[in-house]
């Protein structure tokens, strides 16, 4: 049992080590854990796409869609995402990570802002189906959740 | 040969005067504030606008009404901690006049006379109207107080030398707008919000030698101020964002894809947000406007 997570470490620490050996790479040779990461904000993106285009009035709303899109993200927040923010793939050890190593200086930070977009994305999963307006008020929690640990921790990038 | 030395000397003299006399800190008059009756809506409209509390809110505060300071923008020149601007007589500015308030904003001048820093962005807030200013000023005055000290600026040699910004605004600070644009009611809104206020070119503009905008190359894109990364280009060379996109964005954080806004622009849109939605589309329509640069 406390090998594997050796293993795990010492895996990433070589990926993170040969990283920028391929500076300007595909992502396709992302260390896996930035890929991991990268496609889970993807999905949030997906969902919330999904909401603010109905609260934008870009799409009619519906019930069903609207509940399906908010239980994913509030899904998708609850996972248990140890694995993807490892050690040493930070934006100056990886080309193509937009994670700054201030993350890591500041765990339990990330930690509690994490636990507040879980907390935003419980309560638009819980009202998202009772209509409009109840996804145009609770959309705004979920992006400022998400602003809050993007402004401290990721990289300013074009 | 005597006669040279004397004139050298006089020549000296001269260039003193008039280098004191041209970079003197300059100040607004009372009586020209005293004389507008402050419009505490307008107020608090210019307030979120000019982004104030992106700077002077303490960092991670819940309330970005309490303008304790705290916020650190850690630049080549050194590090600036922005100032507690609350209403604490004591260790914010509850004590100081309007016209004192104003003059800071406008003139970069502190009430002792001497020059801020521009990390201070007074060379945009000089655009701005008078009358929004002094309203700012009302507004600020409406803010709660908060007892805690501001931080010294942790400035190397030769930025430790205040004189020096005296000099520095001779090239620093213009009076006229950075680009011209055709002659449009929703552009000229969208200018003033952008130039005046909210000061969008401090970061998104390259300097030039002299550390003043470059305004050839006017949002362009630059390094972060503050950090590391770049600052991105949105000029419509980079940015093919549309209006409805870029208002939408600036008033939620949310990309035309869904990322969010991160880094000091997490910050701006906080701001931002509370502005009416034509004032967002005109902001909009002016970074549209913008002459596209690579």
């Amino acid at each position: 049992m406390s090998k594997f997570p050796k293993i795990l470490i010492a895996a990433t620490l070589a990926a993170a080590v040969s990283a920028p050996a391929f500076a300007e790479s595909h992502s396709a040779d992302l260390p896996p854990a930035v890929k991991a990461r990268q496609a889970h904000m993807q999905l949030y993106a997906h969902n919330i796409g999904i909401l603010a285009g109905m609260a934008r009035g870009t799409a009619e709303y519906n019930a069903e869609a609207a509940s399906a899109a908010a239980s994913n993200i509030a899904a998708l927040s609850s996972l248990n995402q140890s694995t993807y923010w490892a050690p040493g793939t930070d934006s100056d050890a990886v080309e193509g990570s937009r994670a700054l190593p201030a993350l890591w200086e500041n765990i339990p930070d990330a930690i509690a802002k994490g636990e507040a977009l879980t907390t935003a994305a419980a309560a638009l999963a819980g009202t998202a189906g009772d209509g409009l307006e109840a996804v145009q008020a609770g959309l705004g929690p979920v992006g400022r959740a998400c602003g809050a640990c993007h402004e401290d921790y990721q990289l300013s990038d074009e | 040969m005597k006669r040279f030395g004397l004139i050298i000397l006089g020549l000296g003299a001269l260039a003193l005067v008039a280098g004191w006399a041209l970079t003197r800190p300059a100040t607004i008059p009372a009586d020209e504030v005293a004389a507008i009756t402050p419009d505490l809506a307008r107020g608090e409209l210019v307030f979120h606008a000019a982004g104030c509390a992106s700077c002077h809110a303490a960092p991670d505060a819940e309330d970005k009404t309490i303008l304790a300071g705290g916020y650190r923008l850690d630049t080549p020149a050194g590090v600036f901690v922005a100032p507690n601007i609350s209403q604490d007589p004591e260790y914010g500015i509850g004590n100081w006049t309007r016209a004192e308030v104003v003059t800071a904003i406008i003139k970069g001048t502190s009430p002792d006379g001497r020059h801020y820093y521009p990390a201070f962005p007074y060379p945009a807030y000089n655009k701005a109207e008078l009358s929004d200013i002094v309203s700012l000023a009302a507004y600020l005055e409406t803010l709660p107080a908060d007892p805690t000290p501001s931080q010294p600026h942790e400035l190397g040699f030769p930025y430790s030398i205040r004189v020096g910004i005296g000099l520095w605004k001779l090239v620093g600070v213009t009076d006229g707008y950075a680009i011209d644009l055709p002659d449009d009611p929703q552009l000229a809104r969208g200018q003033y919000l952008s130039e005046a206020l909210a000061h969008c070119g401090e970061c998104h503009t390259p300097r030039n030698m002299q550390q003043a905008l470059d305004t050839t190359r006017w949002f362009a894109g630059a390094p972060n101020p503050s950090g590391r990364g770049t600052i991105p280009n949105i000029t419509p060379a980079k940015l093919d964002w549309s209006l409805d996109d870029i208002a939408a964005y600036l008033e939620t954080g949310f990309t035309p894809d869904f990322d969010v806004a991160g880094g000091t622009m997490a910050a701006v849109v906080q701001g931002l947000g509370n502005l009416p939605k034509e004032d967002l589309e005109a902001i909009a329509a002016y970074v549209k406007a913008v002459p596209a640069a690579e």
